[in-house]
């Protein structure tokens, strides 16, 4: 009798644990099908090609428009940016930490890039506001320096801790005997890492990028502080607005449509963060291959 | 007889060699700059009287024991829901699962999560818990909320490590006659405890650091109240109190104090999670 009672205790605490693992996949199905619903109205109303492709965005106006393509933009050149100045030093901080330094300095780099990671955005939008901003509008002579550029610099420093992180994973992963028969053969060390260990840890840095791009793509409390938030086409020194920051800026006193349009906003930005997520699993899945 | 590298070879090693310095320099500088920055602003305006007051506009003073409190009842009450969950997946993952396939989609599943943006998860929060289930923007609505995006880090870090349990102990606990529970709840998660932890350590930074899911679904109001009641209004956590004050009221002082209270925190919750991380691994290493 009491074997059985046992046998059904062990089959109900397995049922909790599959619970458990299964809630994972449903909070992900649910957080896809919402934003699908409430995205959806607002692009049928509008027409998904004005909505994507239309210049313009005034929500409050008598005659609202909601063409969103300044704020894909915005993201895309404001993400790329942050890329382009993010990359390079994060990546070769990660050559640094993983080849180069010794021991108890790359412990103390370490702790510092942990520490730019536990920074909370908010921080980094306040600084940004109150040092970067003022500094870009005195050095470039414009009339308001809350500007994509400045964005863009606090985002590039914003991603550097996941590059860093993850391209010394994938440095520190490469086998030491190709790096030993590289020497061997006469090169030196920085060329054994520049042609030997980094071409062997391309995936792993590539996904490092990928990251990057995920990181910068979905920030919001930051730029929003620093970004000027006009809905201007992107150029480098205009006051813009990105995807994440047009949900963030109107939300509080949006209605009817107009909310609708911002949820869609929100469908779009979730759709670029899927691609991204797809493209990092299938780097990261070839690289343990 | 020494053959001499030619001078291409020299400058290309010499020039890459500054530069793999130099941005490891830049890194660190930045931190520097910032925290100092941070310092240099904040410190003097955090007061005793700031840490432990309820702003008052009848003496025109600013306090942020609110935003103190809702922060420890929003780590309090966020942890306390999504540990049993959280922990309850890795070991199912680890201990459970016999389908292939379903661990790849739960895995899928919590990298997805990870993935996504806390300005998307703070507006579904709003549709959902604050709307359609009627919490209204509190503190409760943000803690749900909270429980959907932390889920993936717990998950993650008590799955390292009880996959460094050897699998003869297992083995022993279930050839000595016991239940696979027992063998889980005795042997698994006693050695999975340090994970666990720096799983909540890790989170807590996140619940501190996070605004933008917490902006639209535990609001922003600073009113000092007890846990059941705060939990059931709108409430600003320490960030968004800085986010607050620095763009809607334009205390741009208030917002630095904020911000070097949160290094701190930060910084102490970084050290934790690496002691723990090291004793972890000497542990198992």
């Amino acid at each position: 009798m009491k074997h059985k009672n046992l046998a059904l205790f062990e089959q109900v605490m397995h049922g909790i644990f599959f619970f458990c693992g299964f809630v994972t996949i449903a909070f992900v199905c649910f957080i896809s099908v919402y934003l699908i619903i409430s995205g959806l109205p607002a692009i049928r109303e509008i027409g998904i090609i004005d909505f994507l492709f239309g210049t313009t965005w005034a929500s409050t106006a008598s005659e609202p428009k909601f063409g969103i393509l300044p704020f894909i933009l915005t993201s895309i050149y404001g993400t790329a940016g942050a890329i382009v100045i993010g990359v390079p030093i994060g990546f070769m901080t990660a050559v640094f930490l993983s080849k180069v330094a010794p021991k108890r300095l790359a412990g103390i780099i370490r702790s510092a890039v942990d520490l730019l990671a536990g920074i909370p955005s908010v921080v980094y939008g306040l600084v940004g506001m109150i040092v970067l901003v003022p500094f870009i509008r005195v050095f470039f002579h414009l009339p308001d320096g809350a500007t994509m550029l400045a964005a863009i610099f606090v985002l590039s420093i914003m991603i550097l801790p996941s590059i860093i992180s993850v391209s010394e994973t994938a440095l520190n992963a490469v086998p030491k005997e190709y790096e030993e028969a590289s020497l061997a053969l006469g090169a030196t060390e920085i060329e054994t890492y520049f042609r030997v260990s980094i071409p062997a840890a391309k995936s792993g840095i590539a996904a490092a990028i990928v990251l990057g791009i995920g990181r910068a793509i979905g920030e919001a409390m930051a730029i929003i502080m620093v970004a000027g938030n006009v809905a201007n086409m992107p150029s480098l020194f205009s006051s813009v607005r990105f995807l994440t920051t047009a949900i963030a800026s109107e939300m509080s006193y949006s209605s009817g449509l107009q909310r609708q349009a911002l949820f869609s906003i929100a469908l779009v930005l979730f759709l670029f963060i899927m691609l991204i997520n797809v493209l990092l699993n299938l780097l990261l899945k070839k690289k343990t291959k | 007889m020494e053959k001499t590298k030619s001078m291409k070879r020299i400058l290309y090693d010499k020039i890459l060699r500054f530069l793999l310095y130099f941005c490891a320099f830049i890194t660190s500088a930045f931190l520097v700059v910032i925290v100092g920055y941070i310092f240099y602003r904040g410190l003097g305006h955090v007061t005793w009287q700031l840490l432990t007051t309820s702003p008052s506009f009848l003496s025109d003073s600013i306090g942020i024991l609110p935003n103190i409190m809702n922060t420890l009842y929003l780590i309090f009450a966020t942890l306390l829901l999504v540990l049993p969950l959280g922990v309850g997946a890795a070991i199912y993952l680890t201990e459970y699962a016999k389908n292939r396939r379903l661990v790849g989609l739960i895995e899928f599943a919590t990298e997805t999560l990870t993935g996504i943006p806390s300005i998307l998860y703070g507006l579904v929060g709003m549709l959902f818990f604050a709307q359609f289930l009627s919490l209204g923007t509190s503190l409760l609505a943000g803690c749900l909320t909270l429980v959907i995006m932390i889920l993936p880090t717990i998950v993650r870090t008590t799955q390292e490590s009880i996959k460094t349990v050897p699998q003869t102990y297992r083995e022993g606990s279930l050839g000595l006659g016991s239940g696979k529970w027992h063998m889980v709840r005795t042997v698994v998660i006693p050695s999975a405890i340090d994970g666990i932890v720096t799983g909540c350590i890790l989170s807590v930074g996140r619940i501190v650091g996070e605004s933008a899911a917490l902006l639209f679904t535990a609001g922003s109001a600073s009113v000092l109240s007890d846990f059941v009641k705060a939990m059931q209004s709108s409430g600003a956590t320490l960030s968004v109190a800085l986010y607050m004050y620095t763009m809607e009221r334009g205390k741009v002082d208030i917002g630095f104090a904020i911000a070097a209270i949160l290094m701190i925190l930060t910084f102490f919750i970084n050290l934790s999670a690496k002691l723990l991380g090291k004793k972890l691994k000497q542990k198992h290493g």
